[in-house]
């Protein structure tokens, strides 16, 4: 085991032509034990890059993902993951035990079975997203006009948004998304906004019960209305972007690898090979503990790179290779341990049946720009695509 | 073969039933692990091994 501390490593940067994961983590998983760097908020963080060490990370007790503990890790530019304080019920910042009370109440919610209950309302939100695309003429920015409106309005139907609401909710959380053309008062006051939007809704459901989410976790009464505020809040902007930057990505990866459009087996390739959340599995050690043969002590902050873990060459033959044929699930994507994504597998639906629908719907559809300029998002926490203009 | 669960740990992913569809289920009403065939045939082994080995939390265990 490694005690001393290693020298300083500049934080990985995505850099503009390179889009698939930073050049840099290839380099970082051949050395030995961890890699010190320095956020850009000038604190040092722990780097973890190989497959193992990450699982190990995401699954050792003695590590917190609690956002108040002293040395947790910010990555964002602004906010971060807000604490209990700011918005109770945001449980993916909650330690267990106490995390399985929340974990266990939405469990039912999202098993392989009740999503595939929903397929034929995704279906439908689907189609109703290419309709509105074809509207539009013969061109269109992507992600403005499917890729963030289908996760959108998918959730908001689960979760019981009345119809008339679902454009107020769809373009406040895209305007959180909109990192590059709104400015951080707006994007706080649409958090509010939805903030009391939930509340209300919390309040309408507690009168009138539906079929719907929010009705059962009322009914089930494990959580209070204040934390079903935050949880409700979590779901929305949890499978918001990361949906969207997947789809738009993948559309990119498919159309330049045609020969596996078509094929179901593609969604769990793509999420592995583009690893979209690669900064967000945030954690800080409680007591020292040993990573990879490098001691990291308490209070220090880590940060498990889920893209450098998924093009690990001992985990994933010709990693950096797009090949659906593989076997690949134990991929990161959605993270690994207790806070493994809870809503994969509905992420996974709205993937299989967007680009079903898409590609046979639209069998023109043609990037309208080169690849390697399109507009990545090489400094975001989250990877994907600010734009893609697509044409038919 | 035989697979041992321990549902106090399970977090509900479904990586188990996305992995091997005949060996586990999710419970109607708990979204927890449920195991179909505790003693898989040759024909399932390899996939009874991967739903170990992609279970974020742990749940399963093979005895051999």
């Amino acid at each position: 085991m490694t005690l001393s501390e290693p020298e300083a490593t500049e934080f990985p940067v995505r850099l503009p032509g390179e889009p698939f994961p930073p050049r840099q983590y290839a380099d970082f998983r051949k050395r030995p034990g961890l890699i010190r760097s320095t956020l850009p908020t000038g604190s040092p963080v722990w780097l973890v890059s190989r497959h193992e060490d990450v699982r190990t990370v995401l699954t050792d007790r003695r590590i917190s993902s609690n956002p108040a503990r002293e040395g947790f890790p910010n990555v964002a530019k602004t906010g971060g993951v807000p604490t209990q304080e700011q918005i109770p019920g945001w449980f993916v910042g909650i330690d267990p035990p106490e995390h399985g009370r929340f974990r266990k109440a939405l469990i039912p919610e999202f098993s392989v079975r009740r999503i595939r209950e929903w397929r034929p309302l995704i279906q439908e939100t689907v189609d109703r997203c290419v309709d509105h695309l074809l509207s539009l003429g013969d061109s269109a920015d992507l992600v403005a006009e499917f890729a963030l409106p289908v996760p959108s309005l998918v959730i908001s139907t689960m979760l019981g948004v009345p119809f008339v609401d679902r454009e107020f909710f769809e373009s406040r959380t895209k305007t959180l998304v909109n990192l590059k053309t709104t400015t951080e008062d707006e994007r706080s006051a649409a958090v509010q906004e939805l903030l009391r939007y939930i509340g209300r809704l919390i309040k309408v459901k507690q009168k009138r019960p539906g079929d719907d989410l929010i009705s059962r976790l009322l009914e089930s009464a494990v959580l209070t209305p204040e934390e079903l505020t935050g949880v409700i809040m979590l779901l929305l902007i949890a499978g918001h972007e990361t949906t969207a930057n997947n789809i738009a990505l993948g559309v990119v990866t498919l159309l330049s690898n045609p020969q596996w459009i078509g094929d179901d087996r593609a969604v769990d390739e793509l999420l592995r090979y583009h690893s979209v959340a690669d900064l967000v599995a945030l954690r800080v050690a409680v007591e020292d503990v040993e990573i990879g043969g490098q001691l990291v002590r308490a209070g220090e902050g880590i940060i498990p790179l889920i893209a450098g873990a998924n093009h690990d060459l001992d985990s994933f033959e010709r990693p950096d290779e797009f090949d659906p044929g593989r076997a690949a699930r134990h991929h990161v994507a959605f993270g690994y341990g207790v806070h493994q994504c809870l809503g994969q597998n509905l992420v996974r639906a709205e993937m299989e049946i967007v680009y079903q629908t898409l590609f046979r719907r639209v069998p023109t559809l043609a990037i309208d720009a080169d690849v390697a300029a399109l507009p990545f998002k090489y400094d975001g926490t989250l990877f994907g695509l600010h734009e893609l203009p697509v044409r038919w | 073969m035989k697979i041992n669960v321990d549902r106090s740990r399970c977090v509900g992913a479904g990586q188990c039933v996305l992995t091997a569809p005949a060996l586990f289920d999710q419970g109607e009403e708990d979204g927890l692990v449920e195991v179909l065939e505790a003693e898989p045939d040759a024909t399932q082994a390899a996939a009874a091994r991967m739903a170990a080995q992609v279970c974020p939390s742990g749940t399963i265990t093979l005895i051999h």
